[in-house]
């Protein structure tokens, strides 16, 4: 059931005309500070990367490890706010017509801000879909039942707990993609193995024709390949961030011989899909 | 209750989802989801099976020392000249505090679902203690997760876990206080999703923990109601509790909810006062949010982070409240009111020695409230205050408070 309208859509849909996976790329809005984080943004989909996922920091990020919550930490101390993050969004798509931005984050900020006014400042800023790690499916109608209907996909997470009864209740209201986590646990995390990956994507194949995402755990080109294989798109986040943090550990910001670090590590990272 | 009954009545809640009104939930990650669901079955069989009550009565009898006294404060009654106050001795129990009532009925509930390792967040220690003890007492390995800003200042508690085997694993990332811990036990939970039982030591979380852990509270409120029948003839005028998540409060305010003579007041920690911004006092100075599993008032900013809560009592220091009482305080059934660090330090002085009772910060700030209202009402009035720990683990800080060198 692809949608034309959908970035996310479209871009799957032609990623399988080429016949390979997708290379999506997780970074904090923010981190190391806005304008670093936005050059970052900008330069990611010339270094490979396919659709974008954009962390939302948040001050209690219960299913993020230490690389993350600390990105997240950097980020809210520097100021950044979500009225920031789509204000970055907006400002990417005034270059970037054709990448998807997904949004990963906590709930509570969001229904601070009012959902009904996020989703029409994150349609109006170019957000193609949500990640919310905090609200399962027995919260539909908190956001992903809104966002659906306001042309946001609402993508979920699908983890080894989840069982075959209970993925068919997710499936119901998901949409743009699934996201498999490979292992029980936080973010950056170890990474469950390609076959395991397989088996579980058979599982999702047989109740759904929505691309499946792996993530949790993959750290390097050599990951990347291996998973390729097994999914329609394989996600960095802790290992893009803790280079961010590298590059731009001693002054706070990245100059640009620290953005060509980062950028050469994340077209490292796409060669693996390609 | 029969259908009729459930709608007249204030105990009837939460509903099938969780959710009292407005609060409750279950915020939770995919990858605890199926664990909840797991817990909420496991938690209805137990209920249903007489087999589960009758071993957690025998605990509570003899293991943790139940019934707790109703104790009538004379000195104290004399002292404000107003109304009659009764203490709920709950400091009497096993490990010292209310928090062993909850941690018995979990342990034996992880016994039953098979778990072999207990992990739980702390923040005074208090719920630290009582959980590695029942911990001990059925032979499960158990680990606690305590902010480092509370191991500085709660030292005598975290000796106690380690002399019962616990493992403790001090938190360094956020405010280092309780809520950090409870977000670190999330994370732990879930990365070991086979073997490990979450023991939340308060009425809140996701469902079915806020209304499971109130049922364990409700024992304290249950006794009172036979303990005064039988002292008064009749049921007390009002019930003082302090809230930070709320256990103890809403052990002692469940059982009476539909008792409309029975007013009810909750004390929450006002820190340097709640019109600075060190305080712990969630419903005077906070908003709805979503936070660890469940929508309730929550201290936060104007982007929805949460703030850091404040509290000279290290039980008490937490961003938010349990769902129920957030309901409790919309349909105005429950009064919540706060003390500051000042007045608790005093209540905890008079308490000490006009009834030669030290109780710990946490009850100190619903005596605050008792010095408040107590000399205006009338001397037949039942008042009844929830002394829910007892203070040896506060003694350093209240020196340091005091200025006094030890």
């Amino acid at each position: 059931m692809s949608n034309p309208e959908s970035r996310i859509d479209r871009c799957f849909a032609a990623l399988k005309e080429e016949g390979r996976s997708a290379f999506i790329p997780f970074i904090m809005a923010g981190d190391p500070n806005l304008e670093d984080s936005e050059k970052v943004l900008s330069l990611l989909p010339s270094a490979g990367a396919d659709l974008i996922e954009i962390g939302m920091p948040f001050s209690d990020p219960m299913a993020d490890g230490p690389s993350i919550q600390e990105a997240g930490i950097r980020a809210l101390a520097g100021g950044q706010t979500l009225a920031k993050t789509l204000d970055m969004v907006t400002r990417f798509r005034t270059t970037n017509e054709h990448t998807p931005i997904i949004l990963m984050g906590y709930y509570n900020p969001i229904y601070h801000y009012g959902v009904d006014t996020f989703l029409v400042d994150a349609k109006k800023a170019g957000v193609d879909g949500l990640i919310i790690v905090d609200l399962p499916r027995e919260e539909d109608a908190e956001l992903c039942i809104p966002a659906t209907a306001a042309g946001i996909a609402f993508i979920r997470l699908i983890t080894p707990t989840t069982d075959d009864a209970r993925l068919e209740q997710v499936l119901e209201n998901t949409s743009g993609f699934l996201y498999y986590v490979s292992v029980a646990g936080i973010t950056g995390a170890g990474m469950g193995g390609p076959d395991m990956v397989r088996a579980a994507r058979a599982r999702i194949e047989a109740q759904s024709d929505l691309p499946v995402a792996v993530g949790f755990g993959i750290r390097t080109q050599d990951d990347v390949r291996a998973m390729s294989t097994a999914t329609d798109a394989v996600v960095v986040g802790s290992a893009l961030v803790e280079q961010i943090f590298k590059a731009s550990e001693a002054t706070g910001a990245l100059d640009s011989k620290g953005l060509e670090a980062v950028e050469a590590f994340a077209a490292d990272l796409a060669a693996g899909v390609r | 209750m029969n259908t009729s009954e459930r709608q007249n009545s204030l105990r009837a809640m939460p509903d099938d989802s969780g959710y009292f009104d407005l609060f409750g939930g279950r915020y939770v990650a995919e990858t605890l989801m199926p664990l909840i669901l797991d817990l909420e079955k496991a938690y209805a069989d137990a209920q249903a099976d007489p087999a589960f009550q009758s071993e957690l009565d025998e605990l509570l009898a003899h293991y943790a020392g139940r019934p707790s006294p109703l104790y009538y404060a004379e000195r104290l009654t004399e002292h404000f000249g107003g109304a009659k106050i009764y203490f709920k001795r709950e400091e009497l129990n096993h490990t010292g505090a209310h928090k062993i009532n909850n941690c018995i009925g979990q342990v034996l509930l992880a016994k039953r679902m098979g778990k072999k390792r207990v992990i739980a967040e702390t923040g005074a220690g208090q719920h630290g203690v009582a959980t590695a003890t029942a911990a001990a007492r059925f032979g499960l390995e158990c680990v606690v997760y305590m902010g480092a800003k509370d191991i500085e200042r709660q030292s005598p508690n975290l000796f106690r876990m380690r002399l019962l085997g616990a493992k403790i694993v001090q938190v360094e990332s956020g405010s280092k206080t309780l809520k950090d811990a409870m977000n670190e036990a999330l994370r732990d939970w879930v990365t070991n999703v086979d073997d490990t039982y979450y023991l939340i030591g308060t009425a809140a979380g996701p469902h079915p923990y806020p209304a499971m852990v109130r049922d364990f509270q409700s024992v304290i409120g249950d006794e009172l109601r036979e303990q005064m029948l039988e002292r008064e003839g009749r049921l007390p005028d009002s019930l003082v509790a302090c809230i930070g998540g709320g256990s103890n409060a809403i052990g002692l305010f469940h059982p009476f909810l539909d008792d409309e003579d029975v007013s009810m007041v909750a004390v929450e920690a006002a820190g340097m006062g709640v019109d600075t911004e060190e305080h712990a006092a969630s419903i005077a100075g906070g908003t709805p949010g979503v936070l660890h599993g469940n929508r309730t008032y929550l201290l936060q900013d104007d982007d929805g982070q949460i703030e850091e809560a404040y509290s000279i009592s290290a039980g008490l220091d937490y961003p938010g409240i349990g769902p129920e009482h957030a309901w409790l305080h919309k349909i105005g059934r429950v009064d919540y009111v706060s003390a500051t660090d000042a007045e608790a330090l005093e209540a905890f002085q008079l308490c000490s020695q006009k009834e030669g009772i030290i109780p710990a910060l946490e009850p100190s700030h619903a005596l605050a409230q008792v010095c408040k209202m107590a000399p205006d009402l009338p001397k037949d009035h039942l008042l009844v205050v929830n002394l829910c720990g007892r203070g040896d683990k506060d003694i350093f800080t209240v020196a340091e408070a005091l200025g006094v060198e030890l």
